[in-house]
């Protein structure tokens, strides 16, 4: 299987070169008006599409076999007996794929492949536009195959020839059910800017005319923006699970890198409606989509090139200057592009008020690109500060949540207000009428966050918390506001009832309900963030029939059990919960530690019981060695169930944007004239001829 | 707290951005200084602002390692050196002095990390600034509407603002 794989990659190569010089040629030619040519300019394009239809082929032949490799134990491959062993749970094998570098990169190159195949079968839309695309795909995709086949090749066989009867295991970290689908989510979105990327490119080299290229690009981005959304939370969610620190977010630089496409990715999705309405903002939705390809690949850089430490870079080595060249020779690309074409991207408008729908989404723009700004700082400081006086820093949570958080509140205060305002400019009236309840319903909400006890002046966390909270009533009541007033409309309209007014409604301009959807999830998410101002924790040495309380919760500890299988060994402690007094779980929960026998490594498994009003969060900690009883740490986390409903929700609204329209059927009818008496004679007259 | 957003700026843009800079500052500086009092809680400050130094890039209070040995170690120095009435600042000293300045989880407010602290909000005020600028300048820019030279013109933008009004309505968008 290793020569099979070996030689899947390499004719994958070979087709992806073809397709980018054949691509490349062809679209020159027609260019040129190369009809004179030997060969039509359409039949070298052809055929540049079909190699890369096969490439595709050839790619998930190669992924197949490193799979079955996986699965039949082929410990004569390095990467299987670095990653696999054959104790491994079967879900566990196919996270073999993605948990080293050779691995991973295939699993880019396979997903690249797949996006364009997708591409490159939809081709009808626009044949040139999606020529131009094919062409700089497989110009991205040579560059991953030389990765696969030249640098870090995942079909090299052990030193030495002789395969060990084992392999070393998967990293404990990742072996954990959300691992098997967190980094395929997290690649489908950082590939997935590729697409768009390359049609914005070829838009901009063949100086497309209109703005067709926009919706296309819009709507791949639209569904990558999904799946890296999706991504990071099954991050943040497998984090919260398994790292047992009692947190989701650590700003780990491989965390920022997610973090940093995304919010370029948010911003042009805003930006671009701005040129879908009103032909504005060309050249910064470019570079918008430009930056956030070369953030995917900065990303990349970061985390598997050892310029920056991180807790879980499971796949780090020193392929840094192959990314850091590729970057180069991107970014020069699109400059190069950029200033050859700029005319081609003159705005029709400008913006003519500072109180208008337009200036909201700038500013969301310039927040957006300030939090990426922020975050690539941070993560970049300790370089910086170790090359200009020696020292590496650190620049950990305890930096972010001072600059992010006001960001972060200043994003959710934009997201509120954008959707209030008109295009082009918003009359004084209009605003008066739009803010008032939003404005009622911010006071309220910070008026119940003070009587409610929350020390507002007294704690920079519980401040930024009871704005967050008060911000986020004014948002949702703006947006079920939008919903409330568009539904009263159609419900004098058509007689239905407001929660069927709604639906049609939403069905009507799915793109914008589905937006205002999306908001809301937002605001759930920052609803969850917020409670992390409220944690409370408390450790203790539990021998059995001891107690620990947190908040309302008394935990028992019922007794204490050790385990083993043939992957790992475990011991775990059993604790009753109680609440005033009463037992209120069936059955204890049961944090957990694992340690790996083929490597030695432990794994925190959390026992978690979630309500929608907090976390209880309790973990193993380990044995005090000198007393051979447990160290149990629980915490109180409030409101964190609702990150995950905003996620949820984030979703479904984004799906439901991605859903076309409902067209209102216009019927015609005909007009009933009266008879003229003369013509009817004349074509009488006319017929009998 | 001066908003970074407040309207001052009437005629002059450049000292109201530099107010509200300077205001940012203190307000950032003042809340990265702030101190606790009691001995517990200043246990939990000061280890929220060290990591463990054992390798797993976590905060003090919150490496949950099986068997680390380094943070029971640094715990335990640390309410050593609060018991002993040592200020927060020879605190984070001692230990930046023990295990090197990657002990602190994040910059200083000295020398060349205080520019860490500084360029987030300079940028992003210098960003706000700029883009409030160049708006106001479009918004210059453009051209007052020109009055209608023909009656067929009128008709026409007549006819264009209620197939405008019939549609914006059909689409329902108050």
């Amino acid at each position: 299987m290793a020569a099979f794989g070996s030689f899947a990659l390499l004719i994958a190569l070979i087709l992806a070169v073809y397709n980018l010089f054949a691509g490349g040629v062809g679209l020159r030619l027609q260019a040129v008006g190369g009809g004179a040519s030997r060969i039509a300019p359409e039949r070298l394009l052809e055929t540049a599409r079909r190699a890369g239809i096969a490439g595709f082929v050839a790619v998930t032949a190669a992924a197949f076999a490193l799979v079955w490799s996986v699965f039949h134990n082929d410990f004569s491959l390095e990467y299987i007996v670095e990653h696999s062993n054959i104790a491994l749970p079967t879900a566990y094998k196919f996270a073999a794929l993605w948990s080293g570098q050779e691995g991973s990169l295939l699993l880019w190159c396979w997903l690249l492949a797949t996006y364009g195949f997708v591409l490159r079968l939809t081709d009808s839309e626009d044949k040139r536009l999606h020529a131009y695309a094919g062409t700089i795909l497989a110009g991205v995709q040579v560059f991953f195959l030389v990765l696969v086949n030249f640098v870090a090749m995942p079909f090299s066989l052990v030193r030495g020839g002789v395969a060990p009867p084992d392999g070393n295991g998967l990293n404990p970290l990742l072996q954990y059910p959300e691992m098997v689908i967190h980094p395929p989510m997290l690649y489908l979105g950082y590939v997935g800017f590729t697409v768009p990327f390359a049609f914005a490119l070829g838009a901009l080299m063949m100086r497309y005319p209109g703005e067709k290229w926009i919706h296309i690009t819009r709507r791949w981005t639209m569904f990558t923006w999904m799946f890296l959304t999706i991504g990071i939370f099954l991050g943040m969610h497998w984090a919260y699970a398994v790292l047992g620190w009692g947190g989701y977010w650590g700003w780990d630089p491989v965390e920022n890198a997610s973090l940093m496409p995304w919010l370029t990715g948010t911003a042009f999705l805003h930006s671009v409606m701005m040129q879908e309405k009103r032909g504005m903002m060309k050249s910064w939705n470019v570079w918008l989509i430009f930056s956030t390809f070369m953030l995917s690949i900065l990303g990349t850089l970061l985390t598997r090139g050892g310029l920056v430490s991180s807790v879980h870079a499971f796949a780090q080595s020193s392929i840094g200057t192959w990314f850091v060249v590729f970057l180069g020779i991107i970014l020069a690309v699109c400059a190069f592009t950029y200033i050859l074409q700029r005319d081609h991207l003159k705005s029709e408008y400008q913006i003519e008020s500072l109180v208008s729908r337009e200036s909201s989404f700038l500013f969301n723009n310039l927040v957006l690109l300030a939090a990426c700004f922020t975050i690539l700082w941070g993560t970049l400081y300790p370089v910086l500060s170790e090359y200009v006086d020696g020292t590496k820093k650190t620049v950990s949570g305890a930096y972010y949540s001072h600059v992010m958080v006001p960001i972060g509140v200043f994003l959710l205060l934009l997201t509120g207000v954008g959707p209030l305002l008109a295009w082009r400019s918003s009359s004084l009236k209009s605003i008066r009428r739009n803010f008032l309840w939003p404005t009622i319903a911010f006071w309220i909400a910070l008026l119940a966050c003070v009587l409610g006890g929350a020390r507002v002046w007294g704690d920079e966390g519980v401040f930024y918390a009871a704005v967050t909270w008060s911000l986020g009533a004014a948002v949702a009541t703006a947006i079920l506001s939008e919903f409330f007033r568009g539904a009263s409309v159609l419900h004098r309209q058509t007689g239905k009832n407001l929660a069927a007014s709604a639906i049609l409604l939403t069905r009507r301009n799915t793109r914008r309900y589905g937006g205002y959807i999306v908001h809301l999830g937002v605001v759930l998410i920052f609803l969850g963030f917020a409670g992390y101002a409220f944690n409370r924790s408390a450790e203790k040495e539990m021998p059995p029939g001891s107690s620990i309380s947190v908040g309302p919760y008394t935990l028992v500890n019922i007794g204490n059990t050790e385990d083993s299988n043939a992957n790992y060994d475990t011991e775990f402690s059993q604790l009753d919960v109680y609440q005033h007094g009463k037992k209120i779980l069936d059955r204890p929960m049961a944090p957990e530690k694992r340690v790996y026998l083929v490597n030695g490594q432990p794994q925190t498994i959390v026992a978690n019981h979630s309500t929608l009003l907090w976390d209880l969060y309790v973990v193993y900690e380990g044995k005090n060695p000198n007393t051979g009883m447990p160290i149990i740490k629980v915490f109180l986390n409030p409101l964190v169930s609702w990150i995950w409903i905003g996620l949820a929700v984030t979703v479904f609204g984004t799906l439901l944007a991605l859903v076309p329209t409902l067209q209102l059927a216009r019927v015609t009818v005909p007009a009933v004239v009266a008879p003229d008496a003369s013509a009817l004679e004349g074509h009488a007259t006319a017929g009998g001829d | 707290m001066l908003h970074p957003l407040s309207p001052r700026s009437k005629s002059n843009a450049a000292h109201p951005l530099l107010r509200t800079l300077f205001a940012a500052l203190v307000v950032a500086l003042c809340l990265c200084a702030t101190a606790a009092t009691d001995p517990a809680a200043r246990f939990n400050d000061l280890g929220h602002r060290m990591m463990c130094t054992c390798g797993c890039s976590q905060v003090l209070l919150e490496c949950n390692h099986v068997g680390c040995t380094v943070s029971g170690g640094m715990r335990n120095e640390l309410s050593q050196q609060i018991a002993s009435g040592q200020n927060d600042s020879l605190i984070l000293q001692s230990f930046v002095q023990e295990y090197g300045a990657t002990v602190l989880a994040a910059p200083t407010l000295h020398g060349l990390d205080l520019l860490a602290w500084i360029m987030p909000f300079a940028v992003s005020l210098l960003a706000l600034g700029g883009t409030i600028y160049l708006v106001r300048h479009w918004a210059r820019q453009q051209p007052a509407t020109a009055p209608l030279r023909t009656p067929e013109e009128a008709r026409a933008f007549e006819a264009m603002r209620e197939r405008i009004r019939r549609e914006t309505q059909e689409d329902i968008q108050p």
